[in-house]
């Protein structure tokens, strides 16, 4: 190993995350409570300049560093700004709702940033140890959100089931891995994938090692049957931590599942495909019909969650580039549904009072019709009624499965989305046609309604011209999955 | 002689054991950790046995990683399970259960 060939040039943003965010650890006791805005600010201008160092550093080809651990892509660039900004909105809705609940402290933004560094590994990985390290910054940081509101019964109780089961997660997912590394000799994805397509990796042990693995990414998804910690956490979790659990991640979960099994276990595709359809269709049905069943408008979403994650992998059944492009462009605007979903309930909340059931919902169009129409414009999307954004990405992975001939799955994702019309519409239903509950005053900050009109506006102005974002995807894979 | 067949066994049974742990505890918390615990250094066994006998050390630093991951995790959950304790006076596996839908 020579140290001259050492090139950090690809890794520059989440070197300078890492040094930044300690700074700010560090930083941040020196702030006294009334002056936790400092803290806030700062974090919002690290998340900026990562953000301009990654768009600095990007190049339209891969690039390995750290021992070929490490890989910079244009599929990883393109999430990683898409994470980036999602934090920052994250970090701006939440703002009001954790200075309300005493969580508005150093901690807070010191684990969500050390989460999204995690993230950033996890996208950027290339060997088998940087995903797992990846991984584990990310859920490590996120028991500890969970479990911040210290006195809230709900919230650490969410926060130990999803320790628990998280960690099962992480213990099938590492047991694949050394199952995989015994067929083939290796830990690093390109060349696990040389060693299974020579056919030198011995069969028993590479499928033995394919289930666990495909286990493990299923918890780490939410996808059924491995989905039980998604309604509990999604319920108990503070709602900006629920927000943070269900944006961001996602899109680095996506990006992991699709760096193991595309990436590093590619040649395995005719075994995997069969067991990714078999969750998708029992997370696309459970998701949607449990959903139906709920009052409670957090555990609601974790379900339309499940039903979205099966969605998603519909584009990765497909086994090719369009297909993973789809699901990709899928996962974008999932993050950003979700974020006007959550960011609505975050402004509705103010102390001492969570809005979290439907009741807290009615007649919002009386109280405040900017934020009914906000709303209006989340669910629509999420149901995936036209012109939405929602619309074009159900349309592309169902299109990438009729592409490959499933018409079956297809037809049956229709129906699903059909039956999880319903649930979204009774929320509109309830906001626009129901007298309200609650009438006190919706008080929200100026930046917060600035973004959170921004972001659900951008649900119909993309939805009329969904080629760029299309595009931006579709590019962004096909330089990055040159192997295929 | 011990073959590679005889550590891939003894990792298998300690992994479905700490599974069985996790499904079928029904009393305390901290068995939940130990069997987690019990979890990843079945896993380990897994990455040193291969790591042998294929002559790759790649196997036994991913361990090194492992294990210090996992102290950071137990660090985790046994924090997570105090301020539990304190809310709830309680750490039984059956009492978590105000959360259903």
């Amino acid at each position: 190993m020579n140290w001259a060939d050492l090139n950090l040039m690809p890794a520059a943003p989440e070197l300078f995350l890492f040094s930044a965010v300690s700074v700010l650890l560090l930083l941040d006791l020196f702030v006294s409570d009334a002056k936790r805005g400092i803290t806030y600010v700062l974090s919002l201008a690290i998340l900026a300049v990562a953000a301009v160092l990654q768009l600095a550093v990007a190049e339209p080809y891969a690039i390995h560093t750290f021992s070929n651990t490490f890989v910079s892509d244009p599929l990883s660039t393109l999430v990683k700004l898409a994470m980036y900004a999602t934090t920052f909105a994250v970090l701006v809705y939440s703002r009001q709702y954790c200075a309300d609940r005493g969580i508005f402290k150093g901690e807070y933004f010191t684990l969500s940033l050390f989460a999204l560094a995690g993230m950033n590994i996890m996208v950027s990985a290339s060997h088998f140890l940087s995903l797992y390290m990846g991984l584990e910054l990310l859920s490590l940081c996120l028991y500890a959100l969970i479990a911040l509101q210290r006195d809230s019964v709900p919230a650490t109780e969410s926060a130990m089931k999803y320790f628990v089961l998280g960690a099962l997660a992480s213990g099938l997912l590492l047991y694949g891995m050394s199952m995989v590394y015994g067929a083939t000799g290796s830990l690093e994805l390109a060349a696990v994938a040389k060693s299974i397509g020579a056919g030198s990796a011995n069969q028993v042990l590479l499928v033995f090692g394919l289930v666990f693995i495909v286990a493990g990414l299923a918890f780490k998804l939410g996808a059924v049957p491995f989905h039980m910690w998604v309604p509990d956490v999604y319920q108990g979790s503070p709602t900006a931590v629920a927000l943070m659990i269900g944006a961001a991640p996602k899109l680095a979960a996506f990006v992991f599942v699709l760096r193991f099994l595309v990436q590093g276990l590619g040649p395995l595709v005719a075994d995997w495909q069969g067991m990714l359809a078999i969750v998708a269709v029992l997370s696309m049905a459970i998701g949607n019909i449990t959903a139906i069943a709920q009052t409670n408008i957090k555990r609601m979403l974790a379900y339309s969650t499940i039903s979205h994650m099966g969605f998603l992998l519909l584009g990765l059944i497909a086994g090719n580039a369009d297909g993973y492009s789809a699901a990709l462009f899928y996962t974008v605007v999932y993050v950003l549904m979700s974020l006007v979903g959550f960011g609505i309930l975050l402004a509705l909340s103010r102390a001492g009072f969570d809005c979290e059931t439907l009741d807290d919902l009615k007649g919002l169009n009386q109280r405040n019709s900017w934020y009914a129409l906000l709303m209006l414009l989340a669910m629509f999307s999420m149901a995936g009624i036209p012109p939405l954004l929602g619309f074009f990405a159900k349309f592309a992975v169902i299109m990438s499965v009729v592409n490959i001939g499933l018409v079956w799955l297809a037809v049956f994702a229709v129906v699903m989305s059909l039956i999880g019309a319903f649930y979204y519409l009774r929320v509109v239903k309830c906001i626009y046609f129901d007298d309200a509950v609650d009438t006190a005053p919706i008080v929200v900050r100026g930046d917060m309604k600035l973004l959170l009109s921004v972001n659900a506006v951008a649900l119909l102005v993309l939805g009329a011209v969904p080629e760029r974002l299309v595009a931006l995807c579709v590019e962004a894979m096909k330089q990055s999955l040159t192997v295929l | 002689m011990l073959t590679l067949t005889h550590f891939l066994v003894l990792a298998a049974i300690l992994f479905a054991i700490s599974v069985l742990g996790i499904f079928l505890n029904r009393k305390n918390v901290i068995v939940l950790l130990m069997a987690i615990e019990l979890m990843l250094l079945a896993v380990n066994f897994n990455f040193i046995a291969f790591s042998h006998y294929l002559s790759d050390t790649a196997g036994q630093i991913f361990v090194f990683f492992i294990l210090t991951v996992a102290a950071a995790e137990s660090a985790i959950g046994l924090a997570i399970l105090v301020v539990l304790f304190r809310n709830l006076n309680t750490i039984n596996v059956e009492d978590l259960g105000s959360l259903k839908g």
